[in-house]
């Protein structure tokens, strides 16, 4: 069992999404996290889709998912070098001062950006890869936090390797 | 003359679609008319190029157009309303997808101003449909439809075929556009594999050339993929054993010293052994389905697989195999006869004599034994006649249970497209139905439904499309009082408690078909099958319903167990010697 990250060039049509997200639940395939949006030709939709399994079964996974007619194309990111990067926002309750400096700390340290100041709250933008978003929220003391809001992991190969039509 | 004024001329939603349909050299719709299709319906009254087929049930319009299509290769076409007309279609749409037959699906839709506002008939026609389609469309804009109908028929039919519904809202059907029918058509996102990869079927030739206990394997995609001259000159050039799966027969003379009967569940014991003990094994437009494989733990222990299909995600899916080659079944065929013609290696003929050996001692099992003398009708004894007295050039339709299993065990296919049923999905109601498509796909041959009498009853209300529009079908009923392959199932591992498989109060077959103005025919005694049968195939304009009464205790032998090894069936406990004493 891996962990992998599918890259899938899109028809962008309505129901194209449902077919994917249709064929994982059929077939009983894990997702782990799924971001999709149009790239710069907008008949196409980007998509990163993670999931985890046996080579055997992420093997199907990439079959069945070329097999739906709309996925023009796919990669496994994680069979070369790549670079991964997911979007957190967080929103924390910073009642005291101590609060305040201790979760600025860490934020500067997850190299993080405060992104709006209420009257008890700070909202904090982090990117990065998935296991900087983990160990970060761990840094910051549970019973502080509000609300998690994260994008899902977007994924990119390095160098030469690249997905386009 | 250019007149400034004059515009392209125009058409209905509703006419476009007929003239897709013509375009794509539709002869027959299977339909059932209704609120959001009624425009389409007026288009169709207006014209004389296709016929349309008016059935009791849309689950049978869909069947109809299957039987339609597995008989002539070419799509079948259904016609339906929103709502419940396309409800009523999904087990016909996943029984033609589990088989990948091509079909295309027109459903109407409600109006698009009232599509998500839970209209009166509104379903989620593409939502329900999509896990068992091929593809599906819902068309928006009237300007468009031409296009989705070119890419539907494309679809449904290139590459692994299957079922592509196209869903149209009322209000599409009755806007006007200019109508122009693409000729050719390009999907970026969908370019299906054609050819086989040449080093893959050299490697495939090299390791066939060198076994010492060859098999050969095929399945549906034989049929499908119009390649059975291609296997009986690769199999004769070999010389290798052949064995067949329940949608692969046809595709390889039954008739032939080197076919080794059906395989699987209830396959024969010669094929499922030889298929235990084979070195190399190759597997032509097959899918390793649980019915023919078994535990897949123990599935071909000793052989090193070759897997030819059209489809990728077929390769590897359910057994690993070693040599996967992806591409139409007659062009890697025709690939692989010329790459043995080109090698200098030959079958090794010894150890092929020492396997045949084998196989003949397999073969001295005679595992489709039974009692031929009986006092009761035996059901092997009428599918036995009938293959005699149609010489095995029928068109035979089956639904599902021990008669279906006894049509394939008993049935000598010579000829691929002749055996039509159900054997993904395993659709009892579907017999019938596909027979009345295959009748009108061939008007002028022998269309047999072989049915059960539980079966029968799940579509009987076709008898009276059979009677509007003159299908003279035969349908064979082996009445056993049971639901008989479920009754077997509990007799074998429910210690005989026959849980709801009794039907207890079946009708009167003989009076309902002569109800519906066809012929009914009763038939208790085994010395009474030949000459029903004559009959009734004699009688060539009329629908002939012959309702065998037979041995309701007879079982479907060999059997292996659901989850265990092909090799370990259950023999038939029939003994021939007995009856020689
Ligand atoms: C629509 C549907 N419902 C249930 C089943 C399960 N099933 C498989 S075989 C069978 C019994 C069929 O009985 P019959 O048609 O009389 O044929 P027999 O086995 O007696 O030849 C049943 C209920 C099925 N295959 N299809």
């Amino acid at each position: 069992m891996r962990r992998h990250i599918l890259s899938i060039l899109l028809e962008n049509e309505p129901g194209a999404l449902s077919r994917v997200a249709g064929l994982f639940s059929a077939r009983g395939y894990n997702i782990e996290s799924l971001a999709v949006a149009p790239t710069q030709d907008p008949s196409m939709s980007r998509m990163t889709l993670v999931t985890w399994g046996s080579e055997e079964v992420i093997e199907q996974i990439t079959k069945q998912l070329n097999k739906l007619v709309e996925v023009v194309k796919l990669i496994d990111l994680s069979e070369g070098s790549h670079i991964e990067r997911e979007l957190l926002l967080l929103k924390v309750k910073v009642a005291t001062a101590n609060q305040r400096e201790e979760v600025k700390r860490l934020v500067d340290i997850f190299r993080g950006r405060i992104i709006d100041v209420g009257d008890a709250t700070y909202t904090i933008e982090l990117t990065g890869a998935c296991d900087k978003m983990d160990a970060f929220l761990k840094a910051v003391e549970a019973s502080l936090i509000i609300e998690v809001v994260r994008s899902g992991v977007s994924g990119i190969g390095r160098g030469q390797k690249s997905l386009y039509l | 003359m250019n007149d400034a004024t004059s515009q392209p001329e125009t058409m209905t939603g509703a006419e476009i679609l007929v003239n897709s349909l013509v375009q794509e050299g539709v002869d027959i719709v299977f339909g059932y008319p209704g609120g959001s299709v009624l425009h389409i319906y007026d288009a169709m009254f207006k014209q004389k190029q296709i016929r349309h087929i008016l059935v009791r049930h849309e689950q049978a319009a869909v069947h109809a157009a299957d039987g339609y299509a597995r008989a002539s290769g070419r799509t079948g076409v259904v016609l339906v309303t929103s709502g419940p007309g396309v409800t009523n279609t999904i087990t016909g749409i996943a029984t033609a997808y589990m088989d990948s037959i091509p079909l295309v699906i027109i459903t109407g839709q409600v109006p698009t101003s009232l599509i998500g506002n839970d209209a009166f008939q509104e379903v989620d026609s593409v939502g329900i449909s999509r896990p068992c389609v091929k593809h599906n469309f819902l068309v928006n804009d009237v300007k468009k439809l031409a296009e989705t109908i070119k890419k539907a028929f494309y679809l449904a039919a290139s590459g692994r075929p299957g079922p592509v519904l196209v869903d149209i809202p009322k209000d599409v059907t009755a806007h006007r556009s200019v109508f122009e029918y693409p000729g050719n058509i390009e999907i970026r996102s969908y370019k299906p594999i054609l050819n086989g990869h040449p080093g893959q079927i050299r490697k495939a030739v090299d390791l066939l050339l060198s076994a010492k206990r060859p098999m050969i394997y095929t399945g549906g995609g034989v049929v499908l993929g119009n390649g059975s001259k291609e296997l009986v000159e690769l199999t004769k050039l070999f010389g290798y054993p052949i064995t067949q799966t329940l949608m692969g027969l046809g595709s390889y003379p039954a008739t032939d010293p080197q076919f080794m009967g059906m395989l699987g569940m209830h396959g024969t014991y010669e094929a499922n052994m030889a298929m235990h003990e084979c070195d190399v094994l190759l597997a032509i437009g097959a899918r390793f389905d649980d019915r023919v494989t078994g535990d897949v733990k123990t599935f071909c222990p000793q052989a090193k697989i070759i897997h030819v299909d059209i489809d990728p995600s077929s390769i590897s899916k359910n057994v690993r195999v070693d040599i996967p080659i992806v591409g139409t079944v007659d062009r890697v065929l025709q690939d692989m006869i010329k790459a043995v013609q080109e090698s200098d290696r030959k079958p090794d003929v010894e150890a092929l004599a020492a396997w045949w050996k084998q196989i003949e001692a397999w073969r001295a099992t005679k595992c489709l034994r039974y009692d031929r003398k009986s006092p009761l009708i035996k059901p092997q004894f009428v599918i036995e006649k009938l293959y005699e007295l149609t010489q095995g050039d029928a068109y035979i339709t089956s639904d599902v249970g021990q008669h279906q299993m006894f049509v394939a065990q008993f049935y000598k296919f010579t000829k691929p497209r002749r055996w039509i049923n159900s054997g993904g999905l395993g659709t009892m109601g579907f017999g019938m139905p596909s027979a009345m498509g295959v009748k009108l796909a061939f008007p002028n041959e022998t269309v047999v439904c072989i049915t059960g009498d539980a079966s029968i009853q799940m579509c009987i209300q076709e008898l009276s499309t059979c009677k509007q529009f003159d299908l003279p079908l035969k349908i064979v009923n082996l009445n056993n009082g049971y639901m008989g392959m479920v009754r077997q199932w509990q007799e074998m591992f429910y210690d005989k408690r026959y849980s709801h498989t009794y039907l207890e109060a079946l009708p009167d077959f003989v009076k309902l078909t002569e109800s519906y103005g066809h012929i009914g025919m009763l038939i208790e005694k085994p010395g009474d099958v030949e000459n029903a049968l004559r009959e009734a195939l004699a009688l060539q304009n009329r629908l002939v319903f012959l309702d065998f009464k037979i041995d309701p205790s007879e079982n479907v032998y060999p059997m292996v167990a659901a989850g265990k090894g092909q090799h370990e069936m259950i023999l038939s406990p029939y003994q021939e010697e007995r009856e020689l004493a």
